[in-house]
Formats: structure tokens, sequence, C-alpha cells
């Protein structure tokens, strides 16, 4: 047999070594063939003299990414799906059977199936790397372990540690996962070869859950319900969001009998697979992917950061640059915000749970500059001040001048357009917009603002600095809104018109929860502060013919501004206490359905008004914008996505009809009768 | 050929008073956010410099070498040397005189110099009594042996030792620096009263310099977002009348030093970056001269007048520059205690000390008083023992620079009898 993706030799000491190193690729995934290798490998141990075997990776990448996502993404059939489970539970059952000691040595990532394969290994160790993650991420992308993972983690791990791991997909660092006892060690990354040996050859107690633990996690299904119970708490819908329950079924229900618990796992992958939330959920990580590559290309190195305007978005960028490893040093005339930022940046830093020395470094990294000393140093300049012409000119214009050859000049701005702010400049051609979204560290995307005649190195090393900051860059053509908040805006109005034609607050803001937005359009208004609002709609007013619902104005003029603040009291459409929104009891309404489809139609006429307008490249950026920068519910696939689900022409004959019922001035996108605009497919 | 030295920059940070608890700044954040500031407002990059070098008479226990932690958290390269020195009260200018030689000696161009201190953060310790319990009843193998130790446990074992106190105490004659003060005051018979008008004078150099936009120092804000944004020890309001109704603290009946009249209890940080001549001209840093240092003297004295130190200190340091009392344009004596400082100001003036003391031929001088302290002194500012000699040197350049002078002389008494005194001249930009 030929063996294209592991190294397999046997060492002076007898140990075994497979060592994974998949042909072609970057990182290691398992495909079928990678999984029949490992397996005629793994009977040459058995067969072999070896006193033991160790598993590492020859990726400096990681460890095992996990299953090839390409593959499970194409697969359509449940027998060809079921077929893939199968093949690697007894492949990774072989593993765990050998009869001599095996050790998973794991350094950087260690996902999913790589997860599940460490997992059946006798001990798993790992080093103390910054990159070394460890986890069962499975959920996010709507399934759950498939290769005995759900299986052997509940056999090691306390119950609820388990499944919390599982149902929340998160990553642990190397000493983390030491404290939770899913790995047996982490080490120093050069003690991590004689940490292997030293397992293989003193074969110390495995990890196991005590009897007495093991006897009181055996009525499962007591702690089902619970489960369930905290499911739904989080505000995950079961018909949106199928993959926990199904994990939680399975898993409770789970057989002693190894080969029928083997049997319940692969069945319950199986059908999730298919299943057009996890088909979307996987198209959203393709995405994420697509946007990270397109930072990737430029090698533009950035040590420093300078923002000037300590505001809240400007504080929250400062913040999150020092979070991310760059000396930032953050510039504004009045030492009240410069004060505010700083103690947000530290609650960040704190959030993050950055300790010692890092903390210390991020610390330290992040500078209060009122004079704009580092204005000169900086590799990127971000431009965050008020949004008025003057005071923008002013500050972009002093910028350009101290700015150093070959650094990125950038403004924050979302609603000046670039070619008025840029007009001042010496070389208008190099300012370029990184428009970045509240709160900064939650949202991943950053809409790059390009002109027509934008620098091409400016706009590379712009994506460049997205990239390194761990951001999602997405190119958007400017014009009012960009891409995002053009999109959003006509949804978050029509919830006010709703509210004006007297259906309750709460009822318009479940309708969209229940569609799969993270947050209410009403709500979301307050968030983002109705003067903002109000300033934004009234750009928008001349170059979009939109209404602006009275409610607004008249809330604005009252001073009833919302819940940006977060502190004290505040008012908006709710009542805000410390920025926390004081809970209003659902009103259930009938026309839920009807309320739902005003407000995403909405938003799905705008996503192709936008499309037909060339904002962005096609469809699959605008998905990705709209998930990324708006929580558009992931598990539609994004907007555009969502239309090709329903089918353009179902959506056209609804439009037609909100449009003949409620809103005759409404102007449906001549982009609609454009095909070619919906194409969203991601595989080549 | 002997090479010149210059300052080329400083900062310091707002002066902290401490408020009987931990302050929001450890002692390298202070030097830290001081340095932060002079680099970025320099063109000398933390590459550039050749060591670091600080005075810290209290780093708190994990900043061993505090200077290198400075220098690291400057982003210095790991390959920039950086060391601590020590020298009580006079700690900051002991950073500036190695400084100051290594630059002569040829091994360094550039050095970051300065000093910094947190005693709001000076640490409480276990009794010695207490160590050795703890140490036995952790050794203590059997249950009984245990109970047996824990009943020998007296209440009075556990007050601490509070660092900061035996900090301000002669180490052999065990008596406080306040009581030196008193020992000086009655040396020379000053009296309360004038030890109240010194001390009020010195808030009121201070509002003034102030008002005329002389006093220069870099706002910090701490991790809770809280913004110290002025010298908090200041109080503009003070008068003879509150200063007068304070009681003596250091000889509780019969004494003159009261909280009023002696320095504050502080936390801050000075830092100055010094270079050679050529390394000036190389890079062109000339419009950066604050002014050019000729030299160092240091004394020792009586450790029970230790407050006389400067009277020991200036009279060599003058004779070796061959200088005149009369050719010193502005004088900073550190204000340790108002008692002290006047008592320098007497000992000069009186033929007695400085021949017997001194060995003077006659008086060594009268002090014009508005030539010294002008912009108000550790009185009215506080005095973070490590910090205060950088920070009187940088002050005393800033105040030659504004009143166009020339030659200028910063000393201070040191805890233990000693005094130490630089001599700086404003050269007005030339080499």
């Amino acid at each position: 047999m030929t063996v294209q993706h592991w190294h397999f030799n046997i060492d002076s000491d007898n140990i075994a070594r497979l060592i994974f190193d998949r042909a072609g690729k970057s990182a290691n995934t398992f495909n079928d063939e990678a999984l029949n290798e490992l397996n005629s490998l793994l009977d040459e141990v058995a067969k072999s003299k070896a006193v033991g075997l160790i598993i590492s990776s020859a990726k400096k990448s990681g460890f095992i990414a996990g299953a090839d996502l390409e593959h499970a993404f194409q697969v359509t059939d449940q027998k060809e799906a079921l077929h893939f489970l199968q093949r690697g539970q007894q492949v990774f059952s072989k593993l765990d059977d050998l009869a001599i000691p095996t050790v998973a040595m794991i350094s950087g990532f260690c996902l999913g199936g790589g997860m599940e394969l460490a997992l059946a290994c006798d001990y798993r160790i790992a080093s103390v790397t910054s990159n070394t993650k460890l986890g069962l991420p499975e959920i996010l992308l709507g399934i759950h372990p498939g290769w005995g993972g759900t299986i052997r983690l509940t056999k090691i791990l306390p119950f609820f540690t388990a499944m919390n791991l599982m149902l929340t997909g998160r990553l642990l660092s190397a000493e983390e996962a030491e404290r939770r006892h899913l790995i047996d060690a982490a080490v120093p990354l050069s003690q991590l070869e004689a940490s292997a040996q030293f397992f293989i050859k003193t074969k110390p107690r495995q990890q196991s859950l005590s009897f007495f633990w093991k006897s009181v996690f055996q009525i499962k299904f007591v702690f089902a319900s619970l489960l369930r119970k905290q499911l739904l708490k989080r505000g995950v819908k079961k018909e949106l969001y199928p993959a926990p329950y199904a994990l939680v079924d399975a898993v409770c229900q789970a057989e002693f009998n190894r080969e029928k618990a083997m049997e319940r796992e692969a069945q319950s992958v199986a059908t999730l697979l298919l299943t057009p939330t996890s088909k979307n959920l996987m198209r959203v990580f393709f995405l994420r992917e697509l946007l990270k590559e397109s930072g990737k290309q430029s090698p533009f190195e950035i040590k420093h950061v300078h923002v000037i305007g300590a505001g809240t978005m400007g504080g929250a960028i400062a913040a999150w640059c020092a979070f991310r490893g760059f000396k930032v040093t953050l510039q504004d005339t009045q030492w009240t915000m410069l004060a505010k930022a700083k103690e947000n940046a530290g609650k960040l830093f704190e959030g993050k749970k950055l300790k010692g020395g890092a903390l210390q470094k991020t610390r330290d990294h992040f500078i209060i500059d009122p004079e704009g000393q580092g204005c000169a140093e900086a590799d990127v300049v971000i431009e965050a001040v008020f949004e008025r012409l003057d005071v923008k000119h002013a500050v972009l214009k002093e910028a350009e001048k101290k700015l150093k050859p070959g650094a990125v000049l950038a403004t924050n701005t979302s609603s000046i357009p670039l070619e008025e702010l840029r007009r001042v400049l010496k070389h208008p051609e190099n300012l370029v917009g990184i428009h970045f979204f509240n709160p900064v560290s939650k949202m991943p995307l950053v809409e790059i603002i390009k002109a027509i005649d934008s620098s091409p190195d400016v706009l590379q090393k712009a994506f460049s600095f997205v990239h390194q900051i761990d951001r999602l860059p997405l190119p958007v053509k400017s014009s009012p809104g960009f891409l995002v908040n053009r999109i959003l805006m006509p949804y978050l109005l029509e919830s006010m018109i709703l509210l004006e034609e007297g259906y309750d607050k709460t009822s318009i803001d479940q309708a969209a929860l229940d569609f799969g937005m993270p947050v209410g359009p009403i709500e979301l208004a307050d968030r983002v502060g109705l003067d903002v609002c109000l300033h934004v709609a009234k750009n928008f007013e001349t170059e979009f013919k939109i209404k602006i619902p009275k409610t607004l104005a008249e809330l604005v003029d009252k001073k009833q501004l919302g819940s940006k603040i977060g502190k004290g009291a505040e008012f908006g459409f709710y009542q805000y206490q410390q920025g926390k929104k004081i809970h209003q009891k659902l009103v259930e309404s009938l026309q839920a359905p009807m309320i739902q489809e005003r407000l995403i139609y909405k938003m799905l006429n705008t996503a192709v008004e936008c499309l037909d307008e060339h904002l962005v490249e096609d469809a699959n950026s605008l998905d990705a914008g709209m998930i990324f920068g708006a929580g558009f519910a992931p598990c539609t696939g994004g907007p555009i996505q969502y239309i090709n689900t329903l089918g353009p022409t179902h959506c056209l004959e609804r439009l037609n009809m909100i449009k003949h019922h409620y809103d005759p001035s409404f102007v449906v996108s001549a982009g609609w009768a454009k095909k070619a605009l919906f194409a969203t497919d991601l595989m080549k | 050929m002997r090479k010149n030295v210059y300052i080329i920059g400083g900062a310091r940070t707002a002066f902290l008073k401490s408020k009987n608890k931990p302050g929001g700044f450890s002692a390298s954040d202070l030097a830290v956010l001081a340095g932060q500031t002079l680099l970025s407002r320099s063109p000398v990059k933390p590459s550039q410099l050749d060591e670091v070098i600080l005075g810290c008479v209290m780093p708190s226990e994990n900043e061993t070498n505090i200077a290198r932690v400075l220098a690291r958290r400057l982003d210095c390269p790991q390959s920039t040397p950086a060391w601590t020195v020590q020298r009580n009260c006079a700690s900051g200018m002991q950073a500036l005189d190695s400084a100051f030689t290594d630059i002569l000696l040829g091994r360094s161009k550039i050095v970051l110099a300065g000093g910094t201190e947190a005693m709001s953060r000076a640490p409480l310790m276990l009794k010695p009594a207490l160590a050795t319990w703890l140490a036995d009843f952790s050794s203590a193998k059997s249950i009984l042996q245990k109970m047996k130790l824990l009943l020998k446990l007296r209440p009075g074992i556990f007050s601490p030792i509070i660092a900061l106190l035996s900090g301000l105490s002669d180490p052999l004659l065990k008596i406080s620096m306040g009581k030196t003060a008193e020992n000086v005051a009655n040396h020379f018979g000053i009296t309360r009263t004038q030890m109240d008008v010194f001390a009020l004078e010195s808030h009121q150099r201070y509002v003034r310099a102030q008002q005329e936009g002389q006093i220069n120092f870099v706002n910090i804000i701490d991790w809770q977002g809280q913004l110290y944004n002025t010298d908090t020890g200041v109080r503009p309001d003070s008068s003879l009348e509150n200063l007068a109704s304070l009681k003596p603290i250091f000889e509780k009946n019969f004494g003159s030093v009261t909280a009023g009249n002696s320095s504050q209890v502080t936390d801050g940080a000075a830092i100055l970056l010094l270079a050679d001549e050529e390394a000036i001209v190389r890079n062109h840093w000339q419009e950066h001269i604050l002014a050019k240092i000729h030299g160092f003297s240091w004394v020792g004295c009586d450790p029970a007048e230790m407050g006389l130190g400067p009277a020991h200190a200036v009279p060599p340091l003058l004779e070796a520059h061959g200088l005149q009392f009369s050719d010193i344009d502005y004088w900073e004596i550190n204000e340790a205690f108002a008692a002290q400082v006047l008592g320098c100001v007497a000992a000069w003036q009186d033929d007695n000390f400085c021949k017997k003391e001194l060995g003077l031929e006659r008086a060594f001088g009268t002090m014009p008083m508005d030539r010294l302290n002008v912009n108000g002194g550790a009185i009215a500012l506080g005095h973070p023992v490590g910090a205060s000699g950088a920070r009187i040197a940088l002050e005393l350049a800033h105040i030659l620079k504004n009143k166009n002078a020339r030659f200028g002389v910063a000393t201070l008494c040191i805890g233990g009898g000693q005094g130490g005194a630089m001599l700086i001249e404003n050269t007005k930009g030339a080499l």
C-alpha cells in the first residue's frame, strides 16, 4: 500500500510513530483516504513489536483540524454520510483497542475529529504555546461529534463539563485543558517529546471518572431535561438549531454497549449533516475563511497603531488593537474621554482573561497620547472623531502631514462619503475607510471602504491590517451607509412603522428573534442610539427615498436616545438601567408571521439593491457582511442564500404583496430580475 | 578630552498624595507612564538608549531591579542593560550621577535615568516572630504539636511592621527623620512660625508658578479610569492659621515639626534623558538641550542632623567648579522638612558653622530667598523618596531656561546622614 498522508516508523526505542501530514494541504484534516491509510497503519502497528504509539503532526499549523469540511459540506445522501461517520468510528475504535499505550502529542490546534482521535488515545499531551487550542466545535457547524467523541468525552469528564464543551464548542488552551482533565499534561514545547516517552514508558493511570461519578451519571436522562431547559433559556431554538438538542438526546440515551452507542451517535450526526442549518453554518464557516484569506496576501508589517478620537468606537478600536498585540497610541483632546477609554480597555483585557506578562505587555502597549505624538510613528492611523465634516477634515489634514512614509491613513466614518472626507488631502487616493462595528470586540466584520481611484497598495495594507487584528475585512464601494448599515436601516425603520401601526414592541422584536436575529430591531435601534439612527436615516432620506417614522424624531426631541451610554437610567423605546434593558413581558401577536415577513423582506430587498449596485463583489460577500457585521441569522446562510432557499420568484411575489397591502410607495429593486446576481456557490 | 553631558528631556508624573492605602500605580507603573511620554516627545527612540538607570528606595516585591522592569516595559531592546540605584532620599539624583559618570567614562552615550517611588504601596511585613511561628507550624508533624503551637499564639504577634515607617527612620539611631529635623531646628533656633511661613510659601510659590504655566507634569489614568490631572498634595487654600493649628507629630509636646511643614508621603516618578555632546551633534538634537550637567558632590554628615546634608554637600561642589555662592542663579533644596531647608540656609550664613563644620574661612553665603525653590517644593508637592532627586534636577533645568538664567544647584538631604548636590548650567542651546 502506498501511504500519502502519513509518515510511519518505529524508532530505536521500539516506539511506533504515526505522523499525520495531509498531502497538498497546509492543515491536517480527515478525508476517506487519510482515514483508510490510518486504518491500515494501525493494523501494521498491532502486528509489529512496538511497545507504544505516538501520534503527532508534521504541520506547523497544528495537530489535526478535524474532518475535511469540504467533503462533509458536499454530502447530500444520508447513506454516504453514515458510511463516512461509521468509517471514522471504526478506525478510532481500532486505535482505542490497541494493546500498547498510545499518546496523542499535540501542538497547535486539535479540533473536532482531531480531538476525537486524541480521545481515542490512552494519553493526551499538549504544548503550552499560544496557538494550542483544543475542543469539539462541531456544534457551531450544526452537527455534533460523530466519531465516538460524545461517548469517550463523557467517559473521562464529569457529565456537565463534557456537555458544556460540546454544547458551546468552546476551545481550551493547553493549561485549561489540563486543568479540566481533557488532557493528561500541558508541557512546554521543548518537553513535549520527553513527556510523550514518559507516558509510554511509565503507563500511569488513564484519565477516567471514578466509579462513584460514573454511577451518578448513569441517570443521565434526568440531567437531559435540565440541559434542554438551559438551551431554551439561552434562546437556542430547536427549529433553527437542532444540533444541540440532538446532542443531548444522543448522549443521554446512550447505551452501556459501545456498539449501540456508536450507532446512535452516527445516526444522529448523519441526520444533522443533511439539515439546511448545518449546510448554512458550514457555509458561514467557509465565508469566514474566504474573508480571512483576503487579508493574508500582503506582508504589511505593523507594530504601532495610532487612533485619533477616544469616543466609544475610537476607544474600542484602540483597546482591541492593543489586545491583538500591537502598540497603540490613543489621541484625544479630552482627558475625560481618554480616562473612560482606558477604563473600558482595562475591562476588555480582563474579560479576555489576559494574565501575568501578557496582561502587563498589553496594558503597557495601550498608551494615552493627548499630544498625538504617536501619529508620526504609527504604521496605521485611524481617525474616529465625531461625525462632522469640518472636524474630520482638520484631523485628517493634520494626520496626513505627520504620517510616516508607507503608513496607512484610515477613517472609521460610518456616514460621511470617503470622497468628501479626502477632499482636503494632498493624496486623496491614499485615504481608506476602515469601518468597524459596535461592539468592536464582538463584531468580527470590518468594511474596507474604497473609492474608484483608491490606491491598491493602501487597500491591500488595510486588508492586511484588519486580518492581523483578527477581524474579517470586506471590501465595499463608497456609498452612503456602505453595506451593513444600508441594509439594516430600512429594517430598523420598518420596525418603528409597525410600532406606529399599533403592534407591541416586544412582539415586533420577538418576530425578528424567531427568525434568528441576535437582537430585535427596536432594541437594536436603542443600542445604536436613536440620535445616530435619525442622523443616518436623514442621510438616506434623499438618497434612497425612504420615510422616517415620526416616532423616531419625537423620541430624539424628547432626548430619549436609547441605551448607548450604559450608565444610570436611560430611555429609548425601552427603559434601561445601567445599560440593561428592563424586562418587559412578551405580548403575543397573532400577526407574528406578517411582522416577521415585513421586517425581513425590507432587508432582503435592500440586499438585492446593493448587489445590483455592485457595492460588494458578489452574493457571498454580501451574505458574509450581513452575518459577521449584523449577526443576520447564521442558520439561514445570509440574506441572499435565504432568498435562494425560498426561491427568488416566491420572494418577489411576497414583496409585491407587502407593497400592495402595507406600503404602496415601497420600491422593489430592479435587481430581482437579474438571476446572475444570486449565485451563492462556494465549491469550485 | 573631557566629555560634556547634557539633559535633553525629562518628564514627571502628577505627584499623588498617599491616602494611607495602596495607590493606583506601582513604582514601575509611574516610571513607565513618565517614560512613555518623555520618549514620545523626544526624538530619542527606546532602541537608541545605551542603558536605563532608575533610583527607587522601596520597589514592590515583583519589581526586582526595577530599572530593567522599566526598560522592558518601555519596549527597549532586550540588549539594553538596566540597573537600579539606591541612596535613600537621593536615589533619583544618584541615578543621574551614575548616568553622568558612565557617559564621562565613555561607556554610554544616551541614558534614560530618573527615579520613582510608590510610597503608598510600601509593604506591611510580618514580624520575625510570626514568620518563625509559621515555619514551626508548617513543619509540626502531629496534630498535638500543632495544637500546642496554636495555644502559644498571642494577638500582638500579628501586628505588622510598617515598612514605610521603618524606611523613614535612621537604621542605627532608631529615630525618625522628623526627629532629626527637630534637632536641626534646635541647632539653629528655627521657630515654628518660620517653618510654617516657609511651608505656606511652598504652596503659594507652586500655585503662582502654575498660574504662569511653569508647572509641567504628565496626567495619568489608572485602569479603573480614574484621571489624575493635578499634584494632589498642593493646597492652594492653605493658610498660616491652618498650619499653626496642626500638632507636632514627632516630638508630641515640645516639638515644632508638623505634618504641615514637612514633605508629604507621595507617589510619583521623574525620568530624564542624558546624552553626550557627540551623540547630540550626530543626531541633531541641539534644540532639545535643557541643561548641561557639570558635576555632583556627595558628603556624609551627622545622621542625627541629616537635614544639614545640603549644607555639607554644596561647598565642595562649587569649589570644584571654581564658582562662588553668588554665581548660582537658582537653587533647589529638597524640602524634606521646612526646618531642615531653613537650617541649611542658616548654616551657610553662620561663620562659626562654616569654619568648624565645612572648613571654610568664613560664612558660605546668604541665600536670596526669591531664588530658592521658586516653583514650590516637596512640602507642597510631596516627596516620593526615590523620585525627588530627579524631580528637582528637572525642575531646576526648566527654571533656568524660563528665567534665562545660567547656573543652578539642586541639592537634598539624605536619611542616614548624607548630602548630595549637582550643578547644572543653562547653555542656552549652545554646546
